[in-house]
């Protein structure tokens, strides 16, 4: 640049505004970036700032402890833990067979005016707000559940310790697990058809070529070749439904017990904090509450990074430019 | 021949098998959305939009006080979210070298997946302890969760605007950052203002990230943002875990009024972005 003979006043202003133009925006815009990290951190930061205290006194214990007991301030988590691995356990093996026929149907079966409208149907589904299906799982889903479909599995499954005695208000994880269900079907059913459609159809059409049936070319090439990405999809499904409050805490009554029977009251580390919202008594139960939101956060990270290791694998710089 | 059958006839069951998987899926959209309106609309009226929340025990009453509040929450978490979503994806698609891009990005996917509760009762610990519940706190939350949804959006679109309108503006001579807010930005604002409704809708209807920020409210209009500001979601909630019915009629009526905005939000957002993405595939 230096070779240029004569630089007039008025380009060197321009050069050094458009200079500063560059660096501003980039400032600006790492500045944005940077608070993004910051903004996690600070959540981690916080959440096991104030599950301290608990954690000094109950120490790792905190995690197979059963009792809660605000009266004699003594906490545990066990209870809950049970309830978040059952109610989202219960939920993904329905979902995910579920999602992934759907997701078939979507992009090898349906009409070409059917696919729009059926995928852009299950997609509304997960926009309805989690408060919404909770007083629809409350009022309408419960009481059915309660008085039909509890008595029939248990009057024909009774034999497995899963299937108990039925309950009379419907509040119970088995509800919970089915709100959980009508809630992540939608996200693993539009990933997965995202999926089914990125298989190269050279290979799709080649496997039906050689005399393969739709559904052997689906179970020997789509299925394999998309194996990890449906993996992704069900981890992030799973931690959705570990870390959903709102509808789970309307739906599933509420309680500290442990046992075989999918239909009594539960809670979830999720729910018992939400149902804590009204104020918690004394600082260690608040605290106690902090280190349940800690374990949630933990959880919620482990389900999201590995998700995204899955993904990342193929391909490490979506979204970036270069 | 009769091997030949067995396929047949497996590969029958199995589109069977999907088929009734989507119907099943479309089914139970079509059974919460009617039920939600039937049992919603009997309350639906023009008393019950102007009027706010009737005091505790007493008939009658609407849900004013949650609309404007909740209005207020949204727009004030759409001006904090808006601003650093866009100004990240501008920055991870224009300037960020490989080794802060992928950080970053891992860094908005967990924001993204963190649950909502969590991100409550964060704020919680940030802003209301030691203090009370307020307006911004509440706000603050749920810019929380529309900051990842944004930036995604916004990088998606950003991503689109072909390769040759931005070289084309640097071989020009223009500036990088003239490049960017004279040419990628006009080009790509429709997406990210679908984008942004999208957000816009999710907060809306969240529920969690306010139970700790902005649930304790006075049954009243409410504009003043330091103190808890009345809203449909968690109006939704405490109505919902009474026992009385006449509180359950609010509550049906109130989730109708949000699904209703939800629902139309999402449509509308996913037009216009199927509308923008083909102006600039063009």
């Amino acid at each position: 640049m230096s070779a240029v003979p004569t630089t007039s006043p008025l380009q060197a202003r321009r050069r050094l505004r458009g200079r500063l133009g560059d660096l501003s925006l980039h400032g600006l815009t790492l500045a944005a970036a940077l608070a993004c990290l910051v903004l996690v951190g600070a959540i981690a930061w916080k959440i096991v700032a104030l599950a301290g205290p608990s954690f000094d006194r109950f120490g790792l214990g905190f995690v197979t402890a059963r009792a809660w007991d605000p009266v004699k301030h003594v906490f545990g988590a066990l209870p809950f833990i049970y309830g978040t691995a059952v109610s989202s356990l219960v939920a993904l093996v329905i979902a995910t067979p579920l999602a992934i026929a759907i997701g078939l149907y979507l992009s090898e079966l349906a009409p070409r005016g059917v696919r729009g409208i059926v995928g852009s149907l299950v997609e509304l589904l997960a926009a309805i707000p989690s408060v919404v299906l909770g007083l629809w799982g409350i009022l309408v889903l419960g009481p059915f559940l309660a008085h039909h479909v509890e008595p029939w599995l248990h009057s024909t499954l009774g034999f497995i310790p899963l299937f108990g005695d039925p309950q009379q208000t419907g509040q119970g994880l088995f509800t919970a697990a089915v709100i959980l269900t009508i809630m992540i079907v939608p996200i693993v059913a539009s990933i997965s058809r995202e999926l089914f459609l990125g298989v190269p159809s050279d290979l799709e059409e080649g496997a039906l070529a050689l005399g393969a049936t739709r559904w052997e070319m689906v179970r020997g090439v789509i299925l394999p070749a998309t194996r990890s990405g449906i993996a992704a999809a069900v981890i992030l499904g799973l931690g959705r439904a570990v870390g959903e409050a709102i509808a789970v805490t309307q739906v599933i009554g509420g309680g500290t017990r442990i046992g075989w029977s999918l239909f009594p009251p539960a809670d979830t580390l999720a729910s018992k904090i939400a149902s804590s919202y009204q104020g918690a008594g004394s600082g260690i139960e608040t605290s106690s509450l902090l280190y349940l939101a800690a374990i949630l956060l933990v959880l919620g990270l482990i389900a999201n990074l590995i998700a995204q290791v899955i993904v990342r694998r193929f391909d490490p710089l979506r979204g970036t430019r270069e | 021949m009769s091997r030949y059958r067995r396929r047949r006839v497996m590969n029958r069951a199995m589109e069977v098998l999907a088929t009734v998987a989507a119907l099943v899926a479309v089914a139970a959209l079509a059974v919460v959305v009617i039920s939600v309106a039937r049992r919603g609309a009997g309350a639906v009226s023009w008393d019950f939009f102007t009027k706010p929340q009737a005091l505790f025990g007493q008939p009658g009453g609407g849900i004013a006080n949650a609309l404007v509040g909740t209005a207020l929450l949204v727009l004030l978490a759409t001006a904090m979210a808006l601003p650093v979503g866009v100004l990240t994806a501008i920055y991870l698609t224009e300037f960020a070298p490989r080794r802060l891009a992928v950080p970053i990005q891992v860094v908005i996917d967990v924001l993204a997946g963190l649950p909502t509760i969590v991100i409550g009762i964060f704020v919680y610990a940030l802003l209301v302890i030691g203090h009370t519940q307020s307006g911004y706190a509440g706000a603050f939350a749920l810019a929380v969760i529309m900051l990842p949804l944004i930036a995604r959006a916004t990088q998606e679109v950003l991503l689109l605007v072909p390769g040759t309108l931005r070289e084309a503006s640097l071989a020009l001579g223009v500036r990088r950052w003239r490049t960017v807010v004279g040419v990628i930005l006009p080009s790509s604002v429709g997406g990210i203002l679908t984008g942004t409704v999208l957000a816009v809708a999710r907060a809306a209807g969240e529920t969690a990230p306010l139970l700790f920020t902005s649930s304790i409210f006075a049954n009243t209009v409410q504009t003043d943002v330091t103190k808890a500001l009345p809203n449909i979601p968690v109006l939704i909630f405490t109505y919902s875990e009474q026992p009385d019915p006449a509180l359950h009629q609010q509550a049906w009526a109130a989730a109708l009024v949000l699904m209703a905005f939800v629902l139309v939000a999402s449509l509308a957002a996913k037009a216009l972005l199927a509308r923008s993405r083909r102006k600039l595939a063009r």
